[in-house]
């Protein structure tokens, strides 16, 4: 919604531009003698701006929080179970504009449930030397799969430690989750799972995977 | 004795002595200078500036200097070499020189003997300042000519167009000085200052020096000689290494040098503020040396003020400027302020001389409201003849751009 405001407020702002800069085409000369006292005020502002607090931020010695929404590195996203969400359709990789993401996916068996549902991403890379950091690919996922993190200390010194391979992405684990693979919620579809109708890992679920 | 013949008995390694000491206080101030100006400039950009290299980055430009040093030294293949070579060579030195007159102390004690930190004091030592500032300029002309290239040319055109018209301006303004100083040696001009600053006495000359010594120094808003924007480095362009690093002193020195002329012709050199005078005798006379470092220092800081605040002016405007504004008002001053000095020097009644001050007054006045009226009165001309009185044209021609909205 905030994105329309802009849009209807910009050629009024534009409007205001025009008319202001006709209304200063007189000829230079009285500009010069009206804008003396002008020019003094310029010298009180700068002056002053020496005693606010600068803008610099000391970063590698004080590091502050990004803005809330900054697109950092990505992350694979897992159930409250810990089945992962991607499901292993390329949409992100369709999307992303610089041909920065390759997803193989494979599919699920009895005795190899890594996400609900009959498919999952057995391979899943992205080359941060290619990502824009656009969030394109955040878009085109159709699980919430893929998200991106605050995390923007992405620098390394080989271009190999720069494609990040599935495990680098996966999210932790928390508390309730169990790593993929395992069997899924006894009594649930992938539709549940979808929904966010799986509260956390089962006992049985464990058992399972551990058997 | 008076300090100029205390100076004049220095034996010659004291001369030695301080000449190495006027030599590293130029070039520590510089270090210094620079380090100042980009955390001022940073400060008032709302930024922090160097502060990684020692206390505060104090160090920094002893760090770029020693950057600058080490780095290849390229001479461009159509460079007139020798002259390539020796005109950074002619800024250093020169800028350097000009502190030979400069009182930096009253009497002091050095090394046991005593005598004032200031190299010589020669009768035209103001006049030598001058000289050797003009010397100055082939620096900078040389430069831009020998690099073969255009933009050191043009940029070394400009600075010398520059440099030589403000000259006449500063010139101009000692003239009420010399005056009333009666004198050109520095050290004279110092002691006719004990009853009041020259800066308030001859404002005008003040205020006339301090804008063509900004324009002496190629400094912001008259930097046109180094215009990023359109010249790339200008004169400078093709230099590198040492010879860069000389042109950076010298700028510097030169500021420092055209700061504390300032500080000696108008600011009362190296005395204390008035009614703080009993500190001139501290640490043995050597405290005045923090006066003159303090008022030439607050010279550097409106040198960094405005580089923080004014754009670069345009190169017709600087020049009309210095030439239709600087120039003619300097040459008014010089008569109204002679008449001033006449009229008290002869014992003119107080009547006398406020009524001419008046008359003056009133006579600047009218001048400038006619030129306005008339100024105005031609421009409503120009504006009902821009309708009426352009032929028709026969065929179809590109618009007349009218010269008022061009030039100012």
């Amino acid at each position: 919604m905030a994105e329309n405001e802009n849009l209807e407020q910009r050629p009024e702002a534009g409007l205001t531009g025009l008319s202001k800069a006709e209304s200063e085409s007189a000829p230079i000369t009285e500009q010069v003698a009206s804008g003396f006292f002008k020019q003094l005020q310029g010298f009180w502002v700068t002056f002053m701006t020496m005693f606010k607090k600068v803008n610099t931020v000391e970063y590698p010695f004080k590091k502050e929080p990004t803005a809330e929404r900054f697109h950092g590195r990505h992350q694979l996203n897992r159930h409250p179970d810990g089945l992962e969400k991607c499901i292993g359709c390329e949409l992100c990789a369709w999307a992303c504009p610089a041909d920065a993401i390759y997803v193989e996916g494979g599919t699920n068996t009895p005795e190899a449930q890594y996400s609900p549902g009959e498919r999952y991403g057995k391979v899943y890379q992205i080359n941060y030397l290619r990502c824009i950091f656009c969030g394109l690919c955040i878009e085109a996922c159709p699980t919430r799969a893929l998200t991106m993190t605050n995390e923007f200390e992405l620098a390394d010194n080989g271009r190999a430690k720069l494609i990040f391979e599935k495990e680098d992405l996966l999210a932790p684990l928390r508390q309730g989750m169990l790593a993929a693979p395992h069997p899924m919620y006894p009594g649930s579809t992938d539709t549940t799972y979808y929904r966010g109708e799986v509260p956390g890992s089962h006992p049985s679920q464990e058992t399972s995977s551990n058997a | 004795m008076n300090i100029g013949q205390l100076l004049g008995m220095d034996p010659g390694w004291i001369s030695v002595v301080k000449g190495v000491l006027v030599f590293v206080i130029c070039v520590l101030l510089t270090l210094f200078a620079i380090w100042a100006e980009r955390r001022i400039v940073a400060r008032m950009q709302m930024r922090v500036g160097p502060n990684r290299v020692g206390k505060f980055g104090l160090l920094q430009s002893l760090a770029d200097g020693v950057k600058l040093a080490l780095k290849e030294d390229i001479i461009p293949k159509a460079a007139d070499r020798i002259v390539f070579v020796i005109a950074p060579v002619i800024s250093a030195t020169t800028c350097f020189m000009s502190f030979a007159v400069m009182p930096m102390t009253g009497k002091v004690s050095l090394f046991g003997h005593k005598t004032a930190l200031q190299l010589t004091d020669i009768p035209v030592g103001v006049l030598y300042v001058l000289a050797i500032a003009s010397v100055g300029v082939y620096g900078i002309v040389l430069a831009g000519w020998s690099s073969g290239s255009t933009y050191p040319l043009l940029g070394g055109l400009r600075s010398s167009a520059q440099v030589i018209s403000y000259e006449v301006a500063m010139g101009l303004s000692l003239v009420a000085v010399f005056m009333y100083a009666g004198s050109m040696s520095t050290q004279d001009i110092i002691a006719a200052q004990a009853h009041g600053w020259y800066a308030v006495i001859l404002f005008p000359s003040f205020v006339i020096y301090t804008i063509a010594m900004v324009g002496e120094t190629n400094r912001a808003p008259f930097d046109l000689a180094e215009a990023e924007g359109e010249l790339v480095g200008g004169f400078h362009t093709e230099y590198s290494s040492l010879k860069f690093a000389l042109f950076f002193l010298a700028e510097y020195v030169n500021i420092m040098g055209v700061s504390a002329l300032a500080t000696t012709l108008f600011l009362g050199g190296y005395h204390a503020l008035p009614g703080l005078g009993f500190t001139e005798n501290w640490l043995g006379g050597w405290f005045t040396l923090v006066w003159f470092l303090a008022k030439v220092l607050t010279f550097f800081f409106v040198f960094i003020w405005l580089r923080g605040t004014l754009p670069r002016m345009r190169y017709d405007q600087f020049m009309k400027f210095g030439w239709k504004v600087l120039i003619p008002t300097s040459l008014v001053w010089i008569m109204v302020g002679s008449t001033f000095h006449l009229l008290k020097i002869h014992n003119a009644s107080r009547i006398a001389i406020v009524g001419f001050g008046l008359g003056v007054f009133l006579l600047i006045m009218g001048a400038l409201t006619i030129t306005e009226l008339s100024a105005k009165r031609a421009k409503a001309r120009q504006a009902e003849g821009a309708e009426n009185e352009l032929p028709p044209p026969t065929f179809p021609v590109p618009s007349i751009t009218r010269s008022e909205f061009i030039n100012g």
